[in-house]
């Protein structure tokens, strides 16, 4: 035996803690000093592999050997299965980077998640944290864009907008002061990985957006966090003062005369505010509203000035790309979709969780190589992909490959790389009905197409659902949809039809109840009382 | 007034302060309106505008514990509008309303970001996964127990 302590993680993700991490740790600890045996336990983010949260890892001289999902009650079989050094136990996953799951992933943005303590610019560093923005201190702010552009990154909020080109913008405006703001209003059902992020490599961000900044000549940031995410927002806050205290932000950035300010900032629970102008007017303090483009952010941002407006996982694949180079980085991806994105299989799904793949990989290995199918075990009757303005797939089409324009090519989005799943129980008049009331609930209410469209497609589906005009009503629908599309002054409006339009083009049969499939009741699994 | 002091410094402050305001008092005051329009150099219009714009700042105190529930997709996948159906008879409350004993709010709302452990429901801050009707009523009944035990004392 090493007189080193022995390390045992156990995350303090929120998903983690959502199914009582905090209890196993307490668990652990509490057993440890019953039996007097010494040890550390560090709280990591998580690895990803969510259905198997908590996972406890116990470092040993093999690698890091995982347990999960561990309750509190298992904790005294773990210790009498001799755990602390990677004991066989039936809730043993062996290796945590040889679980398949794990193994196959290229985990670039993911790399140091679940593996550090999140809150250590120690273990940060020795995980090669901060070299990205040491090279970048060395560098002229156009070198530092060059190598952006030259890397293919593209903003990953879902727009795919090349990052190069928007920061090659700022850095040309001519202004007194800039902004950089990383948009983490992560409102999309089925995605998290943001929220991963900033639980599980906060610094990661951090550098990033201190890179950015670096790159464009700004001296102060935000990070626009989400009132649904209280552990997000404390950890990211915990990281900002650690990053100060270092000497990594502030006036004189690691001993240089580069300043960067950082500030988290919190939205109220509107979901337009991820829509970048929405979320600049909030961050101004005013309501949400949508501003009309042009002008960009890029020229005329926060309080009118010249802004980087980037998604978080836009923001963290940054430091790797300053740190080994363009070319490391696009040489994953296919066409023009350069480097990885995380993925986020959520929903009925088996095996939930985060998949970090280089663009190119089809949903059909998402979904059933690596989720593992449904949890239900029914079959899977459609996906939707990119959140609530994206489209909803049926199986026929899973074997469309992840790239931006193989999705656009199909009238779907990647977006953030979020995908739902639903079984064979799920009425898909319903799921349009809802895409129609969420856009009704969420419209800043600036654009006449949206705010009162979304309310009367809400209107126009519950009758097809009731199965008056159905042919007339359907048609009146699509005309709404193209309204929508064409008029809206942004994605809300003028993407709600995506989720619909699919819904009614590959699912057709819900939106007829006279030859109905058993579906289109309006029945679902968990209805029964 | 303190807490307007607090922010002064910060620029677009309204937001930070109204959920300043928010955490001390539960609620954003109609009384605060006014004053918040002076120290920050608005229109009462324009606080009222931003107060009324977004869903998480109310005007009346909610219940002893805000239970969010989430009603989006991914947790719809995972039964989350039979498991609202359930809190609603559960806890005899409307979706946005307070129970009679003002023990409880309901709140529905768009995603917790805990997609693939749904459904998910946030009580008090502290995210919930994998929620079913069970856990549910066993969560919100300890919440009950541990009232009655403060109470009690």
């Amino acid at each position: 035996m090493s007189h080193r302590l022995t390390s045992i993680y156990v995350p303090r993700d929120a998903a983690a803690l959502s199914v009582g991490a905090d209890a196993v740790a307490a668990a652990i600890r509490a057993e440890a000093s019953r039996r007097g045996l010494p040890l550390r336990v560090v709280r990591n983010g998580s690895r990803g592999m969510l259905w198997l949260e908590p996972l406890v890892e116990v470092a040993t001289d093999a690698g890091r050997v995982a347990y999960g999902a561990v309750t509190p009650a298992d904790v005294p079989s773990l210790f009498d299965a001799g755990f602390l050094t990677g004991g066989p136990h039936p809730l043993g996953q062996g290796l945590t980077e040889e679980i398949p799951f794990f193994k196959k992933q290229e985990r670039l943005t993911f790399a140091r998640c679940g593996v550090i303590d999140p809150l250590s610019v120690e273990d940060y560093r020795a995980h090669g944290g901060f070299r990205g923005l040491e090279n970048a201190l060395a560098m002229t702010p156009a070198e530092i864009v060059a190598t952006v552009t030259e890397s293919g990154l593209r903003g990953r909020g879902g727009a795919g907008f090349p990052t190069g080109v928007k920061w090659n913008t700022v850095l040309n405006a001519e202004a007194d002061e800039k902004f950089v703001c990383c948009n983490a209003d992560e409102g999309d059902s089925g995605t998290f990985a943001d929220r991963m992020m900033i639980e599980g490599d906060p610094f990661c961000l951090i550098e990033g957006m201190t890179i950015a900044a670096l790159a464009v000549g700004a001296t102060a940031g935000y990070v626009y966090m989400r009132s649904e995410y209280p552990h997000a927002t404390e950890t990211l806050r915990h990281a900002i003062r650690l990053a100060y205290d270092e000497g990594w932000l502030g006036e004189n950035i690691h001993g240089t005369d580069r300043i960067f300010h950082l500030e988290a900032r919190v939205g109220a629970g509107a979901y337009i505010c991820g829509e970048e102008t929405a979320m600049l007017e909030s961050l101004e303090g005013k309501r949400g509203m949508v501003r009309a483009k042009p002008p960009l952010p890029a020229l005329q941002g926060l309080f009118g000035k010249p802004t980087v407006v980037n998604n978080v996982l836009s923001l963290c694949a940054v430091p790797i790309i300053l740190d080994r180079g363009a070319d490391y980085y696009r040489d994953f991806g296919v066409g023009r979709s350069r480097g990885t994105l995380p993925f986020q299989l959520a929903g009925n799904i088996r095996q939930g969780g985060i998949v970090e793949k280089a663009f190119g990989v089809t949903l059909h290995e998402l979904l059933y190589e690596y989720g593992g199918g449904t949890i239900s075990g029914r079959p899977i009757r459609a996906v939707q992909v990119g959140g609530p303005l994206g489209a909803y797939l049926p199986p026929a089409q899973f074997d469309l490959r992840k790239d931006y324009e193989a999705f656009a090519a199909q009238g779907a989005m990647l977006g953030h790389g979020g995908i739902v799943v639903f079984d064979d129980t799920v009425n898909m008049a319903r799921q349009a009905r809802f895409a129609m009331e969420f856009c009704a609930i969420e419209s800043c209410g600036k654009c006449t197409p949206c705010r009162i469209g979304s309310t009367r497609g809400v209107e126009v589906i519950d009758k097809i659902i009731a199965g008056q005009d159905v042919d007339d009503n359907l048609a009146l629908l699509d005309d709404l949809c193209e309204v929508m599309l064409d008029g809206s002054l942004c994605a809300m409006g003028g993407m709600t039809p995506f989720p619909v339009r699919s819904a009614i083009k590959h699912f057709g049969e819900d939106f007829r109840p006279t030859t109905a499939s058993p579906s289109a009741t309006g029945i679902r699994a968990g209805d029964a009382p | 007034m303190s807490i307007v002091a607090e922010h002064a410094r910060q620029r677009g402050a309204l937001l930070p302060i109204l959920h300043a305001l928010q955490e001390t008092f539960g609620c954003i005051d109609d009384a605060a309106i006014p004053l918040l329009a002076g120290a920050l150099n608005l229109s009462r219009a324009d606080v009222h505008g931003v107060v009324s714009f977004y869903h998480d700042f109310r005007r009346t105190r909610p219940g002893r514990h805000v239970v969010k529930m989430c009603r989006a997709e991914a947790c719809q996948a995972m039964g989350a509008d039979a498991l609202l159906d359930h809190a609603r008879r559960s806890l005899t409350v409307d979706a946005h309303g307070t129970t009679a004993d003002g023990a409880f709010s309901l709140e529905p709302v768009f995603c917790l970001g805990n997609c693939a452990l749904s459904p998910a429901v946030m009580i008090d801050g502290v995210l919930h996964g994998r929620v079913g009707p069970e856990r549910f009523d066993a969560l919100t009944a300890d919440l009950r127990a541990q009232d009655q035990a403060e109470d009690a004392r």
